[in-house]
């Protein structure tokens, strides 16, 4: 057996295929390069060395910031739709950002000393507990209705996050809540989001399982019929989007809408299986968050929107479009 | 060789498949008929480790499903269940690449393609091939799904009701495939089918079932007979022989409706569907 391997699509679709996802990835660059230009900083020739401590201390490390944690919400939304197999679940309509966000607060409030890192491994095991809450919720509830799912995921999150604002709030913590529950990139800076390579890491472990989730995509039955553990591959997937959700919560805080928004766009254009869609729901996730968040710094100059509110208001209209452009009913 | 031994199958008290010992030869194409509720589907999926027995053990050439690796009974069977409503966008060629997955675990090689080609042209599919699933009729993705199945190449192929949502050519046609894969291939494969007809004029071998037992097996000829009608179906038809079928005349026959309790059963199967 020759161990060559060989393209699934013709060669003339691939080439063209390949164009336009160049275009794509010129496009977030080109988006990145005014993320990088756009503030209230004054970056000039004359004086170098200060424009350049602008651009390392604040500018780069927002705009990776916002391309990493892009990316990785979006893959989230992705991985969890063929986990659940339901195009309206993802981290914010499953309880995952929820309970990381609950995680989070717990570990400030019972040792406030503890390093991000540590704080971000409470918050990713909340989620992968409040994830694993719901997923066992939906087994229990079998559904012939599409919408459910997202509906017992919102009140699962409801329900963590009421209990949350509670704790917070008896803690005087309602502040660093606010800031966990909505994008805001503004205090984002060197030696502040060093961690959100993790996402890139994340990103990479699902390029690497893309064919394992697809097919669980296609349902337990299908799993196990091609030889895989079912059960594994939804526990390594809920895993890592915890972990993505969690690091994007503490550092940048939830982006609304993300992981449904780009996965749906894709998958009408492009489809379902996911290593060929992958490229694309980065490069579009990154895409998004750069320019909401550059509408979002020149909106009110030299006032800044937080990235979480153009998000939710960007976001819920794309949704809606979706949602009515729909050609199949919701069952 | 696939041999059932006590396999026993129940949801609360009731015994949806009861005691079955069962021994299906290497080669040719075995049809499971029975009434609703007979518990066809259910044995069907517990021979794949789709579903977990209650009692008793299935082995596939020697290998006990329950306890054998399913990277490596992947390779050796496959099965398609009925009713795989997918809400995913895949292109026709790619989940019939899927199929491929147990030899090729996402990195394919020519023979995958190949493979996957023959699949595609086996079922008639080939000018659908990159159309997405959810373009296509319930006719045309059943023929997609049993494309997945024949490229996953294995001695085994299981498929339950793949005559669902064909019409007559295209059920015509699927069994005719069916019974070259057996034939050409030396494939092993057992279908679960209504349509008692179908069973007589393309399988090798018949089993029959009610209530969770196996009560009768042979030819087409020793099963297809107004005795085994009778008892398989509580049906009284008449028999007719053509082109060397025996074929049931079931239209106006006179009907001893069966219970309607074992119909209820199976139900239990659908937990756990996320959709």
């Amino acid at each position: 057996m020759t161990a060559r391997a060989l393209p699934v699509v013709p060669r003339r679709e691939r080439t063209a295929n390949a164009a336009a996802l160049i275009a794509c990835a010129a496009a977030v660059a080109v988006l990145a390069a005014c993320s990088l230009a756009v503030g209230v900083g004054r970056l000039s020739l004359s004086d170098p060395a200060a424009s350049w401590d602008l651009i390392s201390q604040s500018r780069l490390p927002r705009t990776v910031a916002l391309i990493l944690a892009g990316a990785a919400m979006a893959i989230c939304g992705v991985v969890m739709q063929m986990l659940t197999r339901n195009r309206f679940v993802e981290p914010s309509t499953a309880g995952t950002t929820e309970s990381a966000a609950f995680g989070l607060l717990i570990a400030t409030l019972v040792a406030p000393g503890l390093p991000i890192w540590a704080k971000m491994l409470f918050g990713t095991a909340a989620a992968v507990a409040g994830t694993a809450l719901f997923i066992s919720i939906l087994r229990a509830v079998p559904m012939r209705n599409v919408l459910i799912v997202p509906l017992i995921g919102l009140m699962l999150g409801g329900i963590i996050s009421s209990v949350t604002t509670f704790i917070a709030y008896q803690g005087n913590l309602s502040q660093g809540l606010g800031a966990w529950m909505s994008a805001d990139l503004s205090g984002v800076v060197k030696g502040r989001y060093e961690m959100l390579w993790l996402l890139a890491l994340v990103v990479i472990a699902v390029w690497i399982m893309a064919d394992r989730f697809t097919v669980a995509g296609l349902g337990e039955d299908f799993t196990t019929n091609l030889g895989l553990n079912h059960r594994r591959v939804m526990t390594i997937g809920l895993s890592l989007v915890a972990l993505a959700t969690s690091v994007v919560v503490i550092i940048v805080g939830a982006i609304p809408f993300l992981g449904l928004i780009v996965p749906n766009i894709v998958a009408l254009f492009i489809g379902d299986n996911i290593r060929r869609a992958i490229p694309w729901v980065a490069f579009l996730g990154s895409g998004i968050v750069l320019a909401c968040d550059i509408v979002g710094r020149l909106v009110r100059y030299p006032y800044e929107v937080p990235l979480g509110v153009v998000m939710g208001i960007a976001g819920s209209l794309i949704f809606l479009i979706l949602l009515l452009k729909r050609s199949t009913p919701v069952d | 060789m696939i041999i059932c031994d006590g396999v026993t199958k129940r949801y609360g008290t009731t015994t949806v498949v009861d005691d079955v010992r069962l021994l299906i030869q290497t080669g040719g194409l075995t049809s499971i008929i029975g009434p609703n509720g007979a518990g066809k589907s259910t044995l069907l999926s517990m021979m794949a480790r789709l579903l977990t027995m209650d009692g008793g053990r299935v082995s596939v050439d020697g290998l006990d499903v329950a306890a054998t690796d399913s990277a490596v009974l992947a390779r050796r069977l496959a099965i398609l269940r009925q009713d795989n409503h997918l809400d995913i966008r895949l292109t026709v060629r790619d989940l019939v690449a899927f199929g491929r997955y147990p030899h090729s675990k996402g990195r394919p090689t020519i023979e995958d393609r190949v493979h996957v080609d023959r699949a595609l042209d086996y079922m008639d599919m080939g000018h659908l091939a990159d159309r997405f699933l959810d373009e296509l009729s319930g006719g045309q993705r059943q023929r997609a799904f049993v494309a997945m199945t024949l490229a996953q190449d294995t001695e085994y192929i299981l498929l339950d009701e793949p005559l669902n949502n064909l019409d007559m050519p295209h059920g015509v046609a699927m069994m005719s495939v069916l019974q070259r894969a057996a034939k050409e291939l030396g494939k092993t494969v057992v279908v679960v089918i209504h349509d008692i007809n179908f069973a007589s004029a393309y399988s090798d071998r018949i089993i029959a079932m009610r209530e969770g037992r196996v009560i009768e097996q042979g030819t087409p000829a020793e099963i297809v007979t107004p005795p085994v009608m009778q008892e398989v179906y509580g049906l009284t038809v008449d028999v007719v022989e053509h082109g060397g079928h025996p074929f049931a005349l079931y239209f106006h026959a006179s009907a001893v409706r069966p219970t309607d309790e074992a119909e209820a059963a199976p139900s239990g199967q659908e937990t756990g569907r996320v959709r």
